[in-house]
């Protein structure tokens, strides 16, 4: 499992306020959510963002409430992966369970800078910079996420048991 | 091995004799909450999913505190869903307009998480019961999903850093909140992050349960998986009250591994605000009284039970709020509502220039019930101050205690309760 794309960089405690505003809260339409993705904190991120592009931030991503349109609305916007320094542990299984991909990489989160050409390798958790010629190595998942992840969610991992 | 208390309660619920920090387990649900706004997702994964049936009825709780009553048609849409879903799946505590309170105020109050208890809500303030000495943690909508369909959830075991509690509160200036906010501030909003926060000590005596549920409810704001409080003599009597099932205490052992352990002198805790925008930039109040608030917002599931609304009334009885300020006092549940009304609370907010809502978690998320302008700035008793949380994107919110909140909003500036004239 691969992905590429062109990086939307962002810093530390990017709050799912900011992913997505408890002012659309009133819809889980995953479309209409998408189109307000990081609106707080970058007004033309819904219109910018191109399938595949890779957001990257720093410390504690996703912080703050449980709600799942946060993760739903970065998946449905295009998003193949979130890279980060560290998740914010609901927002880490939220994206999990519906199979959002995200890697914690300390080091591709201080090197990676905003419009980046970026790929990742999932299998291996390396992270290749074309921009920058460089590569990082995130911890790729361990089997007991892989298995949700091949089941396409938790959901369906639990129907297959 | 030797185990903190939230690995016990998850080893139990897993069927274990014992966990250690890091290890996946598979655990037992003895309750499994959602909320207006995270149930209809839930709801949609349940069925898309194919299943038919919920594994406990009782042990499921709905509660449309967020936009009820309904803000707008969508929220009215989503509540109606949740609505007709309790009743196909005769869902026992569906908790709707004129029963309902804000979830976290709610749950304890009706003696539906005992200690002991390993709950799960889609809703990130569920770390809320640790006060009760249950593993309690916020979840997404699919985790709830699945929940209610199986009764299980998959957790890594938390290593957890103990806050060892000595002294005692200088009462009435200082609460629960203060105690938060400050520990927050030391540690940082990522300081506990995948970890438990364990709360024990000697000071714990002087805390009462509101103080604990409002600690508690903020460990997410420190990161935390969940919060939790050793259970004595002032949990089993809030319990007692309440609860009629049976339900077992944990201890943790006493050689359990901590990754850290800080010893907090509850005599030093200053009234205390977290300033824009983010939980860990706390002040002493004392620092701020160059802020002037254009809302003051008294209530939420961080503070708004009966004595954060008693230490509002006290400051606020015979007192008017400030010119050019507007100030919002939401009791979080119906009992508490009345409880206020009996105790003659509400004349005296209404009297001093307040208004009174009706429980919901509104404004706290930027709802309704109090949205803020441009640049405007709110004192807050609520639990997060994030750009954008309570209305405009460059509105402002400091968050703080109910006394603080209070004697701000007859200040018009930001004051220490001990400052007030």
């Amino acid at each position: 499992m691969n992905t590429k794309g062109y990086v939307h960089k962002y810093g530390d405690n990017v709050d799912t306020d900011v992913i997505i505003p408890a002012r659309y809260l009133n819809t889980s339409d995953a479309k209409e959510l998408a189109a307000h993705c990081m609106e707080d904190i970058d007004k033309d991120f819904a219109a910018r963002v191109k399938a595949g592009d890779i957001i990257v931030g720093g410390a504690n991503f996703g912080c703050g409430s449980s709600r799942e349109h946060a993760p739903l609305a970065i998946k449905t916007s295009g998003v193949s992966c979130v890279i980060a320094k560290t998740f914010a542990r609901i927002f880490f299984r939220n994206s999990i369970n519906i199979g959002l991909a995200i890697l914690e990489c300390p080091e591709a989160s201080e090197k990676i800078e905003n419009g980046d050409e970026v790929s990742i390798d999932f299998d291996t958790g390396v992270i290749t910079n074309h921009t920058k010629n460089e590569t990082y190595k995130a911890e790729p998942f361990p089997d007991f996420v892989k298995n949700i992840i091949k089941s396409d969610g938790l959901l369906n991992s639990i129907k297959n048991r | 091995m030797a185990m903190t208390m939230t690995q016990k309660i998850l080893a139990a619920h897993a069927g274990l004799d014992s966990v250690r920090a890091g290890q996946l387990i598979m655990a037992k649900l003895d309750m499994v909450l959602g909320n207006d706004i995270t149930s209809p997702v839930a709801i949609n994964e349940f069925k898309k999913n194919g299943f038919d049936s919920v594994f406990d009825k009782e042990k499921i709780s709905l509660v449309m505190d967020h936009f009820a009553p309904n803000k707008d048609i969508k929220a009215a849409e989503q509540c109606k869903q949740c609505r007709i879903f309790a009743k196909n799946f005769s869902i026992k505590n569906y908790y709707d307009v004129g029963e309902m309170g804000i979830e976290h105020a709610l749950l304890p109050e009706k003696g539906l998480v005992a200690p002991g208890e390993a709950v799960i809500g889609a809703d990130s303030h569920t770390c809320t019961y640790g006060a009760l000495g249950a593993f309690s943690t916020g979840v997404g909508s699919t985790d709830m999903a699945a929940g209610m369909a199986t009764g299980e959830a998959w957790f890594k075991v938390p290593s957890a850093i103990k806050f060892e509690l000595v002294g005692e509160l200088r009462r009435p200036f200082v609460s629960g909140k203060d105690v938060i906010l400050h520990i927050i501030g030391m540690i940082g909003v990522d300081g506990a992050l995948y970890k438990s926060m364990e709360f024990t000590g000697s000071g714990l005596k002087s805390l009462t349960m509101d103080d604990r549920l409002c600690m508690a409810n903020m460990a997410i704001e420190a990161g935390a998986k969940n919060g939790i409080f050793e259970v004595d003599e002032v949990t089993l009597a809030y319990v007692n009250e309440r609860v009629t099932r049976d339900f077992k205490v944990y201890r943790a052992d006493d050689d359990a591994e901590y990754d850290e352990v800080y010893t907090i002198d509850l005599s030093k805790i200053e009234p205390t605000v977290a300033c824009p925008h983010l939980p860990e930039n706390t002040k002493e109040a004392r620092e701020l009284s160059s802020i002037i608030p254009d809302q003051v917002v008294i209530g939420s599931c961080t503070n708004g039970r009966l004595s954060d609304m008693k230490a509002a009334a006290e400051i606020l009885r015979g007192r008017h709020i400030a010119e050019g300020i507007r100030c919002i006092v939401i009791p979080a549940t119906q009992k508490i509502y009345k409880d206020c009304i009996a105790l003659g609370y509400i004349d005296t907010f209404i009297d001093a220039g307040c208004v009174v809502s009706t429980p919901t978690c509104g404004p706290c998320l930027g709802g309704y019930m109090g949205i803020l302008a441009a640049d405007e700035i709110a004192v807050a008793t609520t639990n997060r101050n994030f750009v954008g949380r309570m209305g405009h994107v460059t509105s402002k919110i400091y968050l703080a205690s109910p006394e603080v909140a209070a004697a701000s909003a007859v200040m018009g500036r930001i004051c220490d309760p001990r400052d007030i004239k």
